[in-house]
């Protein structure tokens, strides 16, 4: 069984529909025992960073976070979750990537929405993907760059556009939005 | 490199697609759906899905069909059509759709842009604005265009993006089932005034007016109806075209 995180973020029946496309049973749940024991878990969303860490830390939902072995995929506001601290309500995430989130610069149109590809790729969650591929983005914060990074993004700078440490996996984009190619990344983090 | 986006619009009566469809490989034309999932073998970038139903009953119609849309489909997705308050927009997002567009209830009660953004998010909320030359300046028209206001379209979308809007759609009356090309002047002015993605709309005709719009305007994005669901300009086809002519698109 698949999880999928519940909490204070949108889009997480779509991640659901998108698991069961690819033939996966899912639930959407908060439930502790549930997540400590499911397959993998995912922690989908578009929302607020500080209204979301503050409804996780709530629930104690940070710390189990942090304390699941199981592959882990953060999407979108996932991603900012995942790293030590974000702009938006400048407020202090899970830690798992050594990284900051920050609003992006004016010198484009914020937020960053739509169609865009990579300039490096590596790692099984892009296994049979080519950088040329596009993934659709909606974002106006973005993590910067580390060695966890494994695929960069280029919108008036360069940007983490997915990170891996040990169990831990994000992408800023959304897969599930992502026709063939959001899909195929998706079965390839399922597939772990 | 950020793609500018192809979007085919879908006018939706009572849960069918109104206005014909000319794909000749799908069985039901009406069914929504069937050509939502004909424009993701097509590659167009989004979809937007306006509820043109009279009645408020046959709301529950259009939410139904929005639920069906997001369970199939694996591209972004805009509903609009008789939403005025923060609940008929919830009731769609958590059916499953990407994003809401408002329009007359935007311009008539802003904060809505606002009590929407603020629960969703702002990238939910894409405002569409109906704008027509009187002979001075660009102005907004509202109830389908059939009321006048007194602000012109670049004072209403630069008001909108600090309500909260995450988005501009922007059609220009004058163009409008034209198929002579979008309106440039207003679609230049409009993207330049705010710092939000802007959708071109009304006026396509031809490849070259999408060539035209995304050249000669920082319009992220460009809309049409008619010319995609007759077959007449092929999605495929139009990306192909555009990328020739150096335009970055997702192919």
């Amino acid at each position: 069984m698949i999880a999928i995180l519940k909490y204070n973020a949108g889009n997480i029946q779509s991640v659901q529909n998108a698991l069961t496309r690819l033939g996966y049973e899912s639930v959407v749940t908060d439930d502790k025992k549930e997540l400590m024991t499911a397959e993998k878990v995912i922690i989908p969303g578009v929302g607020h960073a500080l209204g979301a860490m503050k409804y996780l830390a709530e629930r104690e939902l940070d710390k189990l976070i942090l304390s699941l072995r199981q592959p882990v995929l953060g999407i979108c506001l996932g991603l900012h979750l995942m790293c030590h601290y974000s702009d938006e309500g400048s407020v202090k995430c899970l830690g798992i990537f050594d990284a900051a989130v920050k609003k992006f610069p004016p010198f484009d149109k914020v937020p960053h929405m739509g169609w865009n590809n990579f300039s490096a790729l590596k790692g099984s969650l892009f296994r049979g993907v080519s950088a040329a591929e596009d993934v659709y983005y909606v974002h106006s914060y973005y993590s910067e760059i580390t060695d966890y990074t494994l695929a960069i993004c280029d919108y008036v700078l360069p940007f983490s556009a997915a990170m891996h440490r040990d169990n831990y996996y994000a992408v800023q984009f959304h897969p599930e939005k992502s026709a063939d190619t959001g899909s195929a990344i998706l079965r390839n983090f399922l597939e772990l | 490199m950020l793609k500018k986006r192809i979007i085919p619009c879908l006018d939706i009566k009572e849960g069918r697609t109104v206005k014909g469809v000319n794909f000749v490989d799908i069985r039901d034309a009406g069914d929504p759906v069937g050509l939502a999932r004909k424009y993701v073998e097509q590659r167009a970038d989004e979809l937007v899905f306006l509820d043109i139903t009279a009645t408020i009953e046959k709301r529950k119609t259009f939410i139904e069909l929005v639920g069906r849309i997001a369970a199939e489909i694996n591209l972004p997705f805009t509903v609009g059509g008789g939403i005025s308050t923060i609940d008929d927009a919830a009731l769609l997002i958590s059916a499953g759709a990407d994003k809401v567009s408002i329009n007359t209830s935007a311009f008539q009660n802003p904060d809505l842009i606002t009590g929407i953004a603020k629960r969703f998010g702002s990238q939910c909320v894409t405002v569409a604005i109906d704008t027509r030359f009187n002979g001075m300046d660009w102005m907004v028209y509202i109830n389908a265009g059939n009321t006048p206001t007194s602000l012109s379209a670049v004072e209403w979308a630069k008001r909108a993006e600090r309500q909260g809007a995450g988005e501009i759609l922007l059609t220009s009356m004058n163009a409008d089932g034209t198929k002579s090309g979008f309106s440039i002047d207003v679609t230049k002015e409009v993207s330049k005034s705010v710092s939000i993605p802007v959708i071109a709309s009304g006026g396509a005709g031809t490849m070259e007016h999408f060539r035209e719009v995304f050249t000669k305007t920082t319009c992220s994005a460009a809309l049409a109806a008619s010319i995609f669901h007759y077959g007449e300009i092929p999605v495929p086809g139009l990306k192909e075209y555009l990328s020739g002519k150096g335009i970055n698109v997702r192919r």
